[in-house]
């Protein structure tokens, strides 16, 4: 499918992931090579989510096997408890992931630029001056040049998730997750979001990860495309074949649901 | 019974130096109460659980029993306990002690009221732990804080005249004196109030002040 120079960016090995007695992951395996772009779909509960929270590590896992760059975020203990490296190997890893909410998550209380340039200052250690300049850059890429000192909640919703995006590059990540980002938003203002992540897709060799439910934007930037459910990848492959001709009939009950909506 | 002007401005003088005491009590127990009220809010956090626990139900206890009740039982039963301190020292141990169990609860009100994306935003961010709480979390909190204290501070302020009970010789204590010495107390208890209501509201200007420089940009 992809040339297999590119070395692997991503990988779950048998991961498993339980809430109590709710089943999130089971056995789940994926690789996600170094630029690619996926589109994660599927039903809601299905586990989509948590596997970008696990690699930002929000989110623990029981049993399996995670890797960053070939990095061990997670080590396999066989069948006991899943372990981490130390938590300065977690940081490093970290350090190369960003990642998008759904609900934005800016920080209230700091203007748009602090917002973008705090972290580079405080985590990378990047002069002020410079991390500003960038911060300025990074804000004219999402077109709020004219929003430097406005605080979150002047903002609207799809400036609010711009910043996101911003403030999440600004960490220059090598890979990026994107968690649901235009599902809080009105309609009207999820194109100008969804135009952001096109550039940052067509422009490059960032990794990314993007949970969606914009099935016609998932079509248009992925790779591949892969459907979850409960917990397993139950169908994967580049967007033309899953959504013009799924294999699994699952994924075409769920594809036949989602667009009969939109 | 008037009231008498000429008597009032008379005693007016040993009524303002009385104040002091009560400022004095008052400023420095709200200054341990801050630092105290903090250390409590982290014990009860501390991961030990037992720890946590005890430190817990202690301040469960301190905020349910009368203030005028742990006065009397650290001056009249703390030196069987080896605790043997003049009124004034005593007033204001209890004091701090009692308001620093008000106040930890204002800490954990403040620092739950921030949601817990923003905790998950600094990690993503990559930010520590410690950086977390002093650039992201606790700059939110402050804002939700100050009120609370400051209502703390007038309550603790309207408290101090119980301290006459331990005898100290604060606002209250000063005014009953004169009352009973001149048979009068229609005037001193009067300037009293006053006083009290001037300190309160002049107490509720600063919160305000303070509100607004610490918080009111962004929200």
């Amino acid at each position: 499918m992809t040339a297999p120079s590119r070395p692997i960016a991503i990988s779950f090995d048998n991961v498993c992931k339980a809430f109590g007695n709710t089943v999130v992951l089971s056995d789940f395996t994926m690789e996600v090579l170094r630029g690619e772009k996926i589109a994660i779909i599927g039903p809601s509960g299905s586990g989509k989510s948590t596997l970008l929270r696990i690699l930002m590590t929000l989110e623990s896992i029981d049993r399996g096997a995670v890797t960053v760059d070939g990095d061990s975020l997670w080590i396999s203990k066989g069948g006991q408890p899943s372990v981490q490296p130390n938590a300065r190997g977690v940081r490093a890893i970290r350090s190369r992931v960003g990642m998008v909410f759904q609900s934005f998550n800016l920080f209230p209380h700091m203007t748009t630029i602090c917002n973008i340039a705090d972290a580079p200052i405080n985590v990378l250690g990047v002069p002020k001056a410079e991390a500003y300049e960038r911060a300025r850059e990074l804000l004219a890429r999402v077109g709020l040049s004219d929003k430097e000192l406005a605080y979150p909640r002047h903002l609207s919703g799809g400036q609010q998730q711009r910043v996101a995006i911003a403030r999440a590059l600004a960490m220059r990540p090598s890979v990026m997750l994107f968690d649901e980002v235009t599902s809080a938003l009105d309609p009207e203002l999820v194109g100008e979001v969804l135009k952001i992540i096109r550039n940052l897709a067509s422009s490059g060799d960032l990794t990314i990860m993007m949970v969606t439910h914009q099935m016609g934007f998932a079509r248009e930037m992925a790779d591949r495309v892969c459907f979850l459910e409960g917990g397993r990848l139950v169908e994967q492959g580049p967007p033309e074949e899953i959504f013009t001709n799924p294999q699994n009939a699952r994924t075409r009950a769920f594809l036949r649901a989602v667009l009969e909506a939109q | 019974m008037d009231f008498d002007f000429v008597f009032a401005w008379k005693i007016l003088p040993t009524l303002l130096y009385a104040t002091r005491i009560t400022v004095l009590a008052t400023a420095v127990s709200f200054v341990i109460a801050i630092f105290g009220g903090l250390l409590l809010f982290s014990l009860r956090r501390y991961r030990w659980r037992p720890l946590a626990s005890v430190v817990d139900y202690l301040t469960e206890f301190v905020r349910n029993t009368p203030f005028l009740v742990q006065l009397y039982f650290a001056y009249f039963i703390g030196p069987q306990f080896g605790l043997d301190l003049p009124p004034l020292q005593t007033g204001i141990l209890v004091l701090a002690i009692h308001y620093s169990c008000f106040m930890s609860e204002s800490y954990r009100a403040g620092l739950e009221a921030i949601p817990r994306t923003q905790w998950e935003a600094g990690v993503a961010l990559n930010y520590s732990r410690l950086q977390i709480y002093s650039r992201l979390i606790i700059p939110q909190a402050i804002p939700i804080i100050i009120p609370n204290a400051g209502n703390l501070l007038i309550y603790m302020f309207k408290d101090t005249p119980f301290l006459a009970a331990i005898s100290v010789a604060e606002m209250m204590q000063a005014a009953t004196r004169i009352g009973s010495e001149q048979f009068r107390y229609l005037e001193p208890i009067t300037i009293c109030g006053v006083i009290f209501l001037a300190l309160s509201l002049l107490s509720s200007v600063a919160i305000r002040m303070a509100d607004r420089r610490f918080g009111a940009a962004w929200r």
